[in-house]
């Protein structure tokens, strides 16, 4: 359930809400996506998700006359024309206005209503109920938030949820062969890697590091190049020796230090399942 | 962060249209835009999300370049065959850069944009900053200054509303600026062609810009020449770490040898201005000669002319000489390989 009521603040005029929503910058999600978005079926949906929120917070006496008032503003002017975000820059700082957003993971198409800050890592975590995708910096410079996005590796913590929209994404848990994998050769090479070599000590960097060894030993496969590539001298398909498999990890921070075994993980996984 | 209004483009017309809003930035790999907006460095009030406009591809241009659209991320422009055969230069330099998911991310026009990494402009818990808050002042000057600038930059004092020191973080570009890249853009009143070295601008007296790119311009493409540098080019970064770290120094280096003569040269700086640090002359003082350190070092001392140190980076002038001298006769073997 969405939860533009609650975050408004209450000092905000209430009749500049549906004007600055209107004014938006022209793009409405939904237009910009032309044939793509079912746009009728989202505006009733929203519309009856948001008339349920507004009975729910009645009936439990949580509706003040003003976020009252705003309610109304504020679910009709979305009704009206879909588009997301605060484009009155005067009152933007701490109001939050929801869109719909349908994000695809791990093969799974599910529609949110989110603000459009909303990081695809928080989408993951807070929405979609996936935690197995961790956050650490928040600002890119740890990998443990790390999944793939049409099948390459990046950052969720820098992407928003928005933009991620109609990529195939895979968090770690969808990476072992079955949906509820319950031996060690249910999971994914990487992952049975990790177990064998104890590639991790607290674990907390560990899916960002697995999804990410995924993606590298990919990559390698591809004949993609490092740094350490040129620098070895081997730009043309490189052997994935722990100089190359430590450059190609370097997204991915581990606080515990289990860098020896995670590059053992990453060795044997890149080898080939075990005989 | 502060909330903001998202659309989606699917044309550069659109893109185009769209930015005329105010407070308006156009959003492709996101690394940078998005990092800074949750420091509320970047406050846009409308994200044109243009990672769905057809601008990703690479391609021979006409005369015998390449031209790379402005949404190539940094990983495919690496290890495209056309870059890693005619541009060694500049795969070497994308793949020094970032992480791989970073590289993923990150876009050849996003990449151009990047914002300066001066800790003190990344946090607005420092007030004087000239470029994130104009006039308040330069908290680097007299600070933690050992990632900042020793050439080009403004040096008015920690209170003047001009100083600046910082340094523009990109790799991509100072491989790009000994290329001599052009930049291709396009706006409300047409397209037009920006060369390198003209694109990124020094602080001069308004730290606050950074690039000559102007409102509602939208980058479409980079426009490399004919490759010269296929068999001798080099990208050497000194930093604090061995990967995933921002230059103390950077050298891009390409040669076109002759035997052992050169007969041009392609030669820029990362790390020490607010722009990629090329000195047309001191690419002129090496070619007809025979590649010595002795020209090498000849060429570095007119790159650093007029450098100045401050009280945590003076070592670079020394570090980017000799940085200089390497990049360049590691080129000149004709190999990447470093011993």
């Amino acid at each position: 359930m969405s939860s533009h009521i609650n975050k408004s603040s209450p000092g905000e005029p209430a009749a500049e809400v549906s004007e600055a929503l209107q004014d938006g910058l022209g793009q409405p999600a939904c237009q910009a996506h032309s044939g793509e978005a079912p746009c009728n079926a989202l505006q009733a949906q929203l519309d009856s998700e948001s008339s349920e929120e507004f009975e729910q917070l009645e009936r439990h006496g949580l509706l003040s006359e003003i976020s009252r008032r705003r309610f109304i503003q504020a679910s009709s002017a979305l009704a009206a024309s879909f588009a997301f975000g605060m484009p009155s820059p005067a009152e933007a700082q701490e109001t939050t206005q929801t869109g719909p957003v349908t994000l695809k993971v791990n093969g799974l198409p599910r529609t949110l209503s989110l603000d459009p800050r909303t990081s695809l890592l928080d989408a993951l975590r807070e929405n979609m109920n996936l935690t197995g995708t961790k956050k650490g910096c928040d600002h890119g410079q740890c990998g443990a938030c790390t999944v793939l996005v049409d099948g390459r590796r990046v950052n969720s913590c820098l992407t928003l949820a928005f933009a991620a929209e109609g990529a195939e994404i895979t968090t770690i848990e969808g990476l072992a062969k079955t949906s509820d994998p319950k031996t060690i050769e249910d999971l994914s090479s990487v992952q049975a890697a990790f177990l064998i070599e104890d590639g991790y000590q607290c674990g907390y960097c560990t899916p960002g590091q697995i999804i990410s060894a995924t993606a590298a030993i990919a990559e390698h496969q591809k004949g993609e190049l490092s740094i350490v590539s040129w620098q070895s001298g081997q730009h043309d398909r490189p052997e994935l020796t722990d100089e190359e498999i430590r450059e190609r990890m370097s997204g991915n921070i581990c606080r515990c230090g289990a860098y020896p075994n995670i590059v053992a993980a990453v060795r044997a996984a890149a080898k080939g399942p075990r005989a | 962060m502060k909330s903001f209004a998202y659309s989606r483009v699917s044309s550069n017309e659109q893109a185009i249209e769209a930015a005329r809003g105010r407070g308006a930035s156009f959003l492709a790999g996101g690394t940078n835009l998005v990092d800074l907006m949750k420091y509320r460095v970047e406050q846009p009030d409308s994200l044109i999300d243009i990672n769905h406009l057809a601008l990703a591809e690479i391609k021979q241009a006409e005369g015998g370049g390449v031209s790379i659209g402005a949404m190539a991320r940094n990983s495919l422009v690496a290890n495209h065959p056309l870059v890693r055969t005619s541009y060694p230069l500049l795969s070497q330099a994308l793949l020094s850069g970032a992480s791989p998911q970073l590289r993923n991310m990150a876009s050849t026009g996003g990449n151009l944009m990047q914002r300066t990494r001066c800790y003190y402009f990344t946090d607005v818990a420092f007030s004087a900053c000239n470029k994130r808050n104009p006039g308040s002042g330069c908290s680097a000057i007299e600070g933690y200054n050992r990632i900042h600038a020793i050439l080009g930059q403004t040096d008015k004092g920690p209170t003047s509303g001009e100083t600046c020191i910082a340094v523009h973080p990109s790799d991509m570009c100072v491989a790009m600026a000994a290329l001599g890249a052009k930049v291709e853009v396009e706006g409300r009143n047409g397209k037009r062609t920006i060369p390198f070295s003209e694109f990124h601008r020094l602080p001069g007296d308004d730290p606050y810009r950074d690039t000559t790119l102007r409102e509602g311009e939208l980058i479409t493409a980079v426009t490399l020449p004919p490759a010269r540098f296929a068999k001798n080019a080099f990208y050497l970064k000194a930093r604090d770490r061995n990967s995933y770290a921002f230059a103390l120094v950077s050298v891009a280096a390409g040669l076109e040898m002759e035997g052992s003569t050169i007969r041009s040269a392609g030669l820029a700086m990362g790390g020490v201005a607010h722009k990629p640090w090329r000195v047309p002359e001191a690419e002129q003082a090496l070619a007809g000669k025979t590649a010595s350190d002795e020209t090498f070092a000849h060429a570095a001392d007119i790159l650093l002319r007029g450098a100045h140190g401050y009280e945590h980076n003076r070592f670079k002038i020394e570090l980017a000489k000799q940085c200089v001298i390497r990049a360049l006769s590691v080129a000149a073997q004709g190999t990447s390989e470093v011993a």
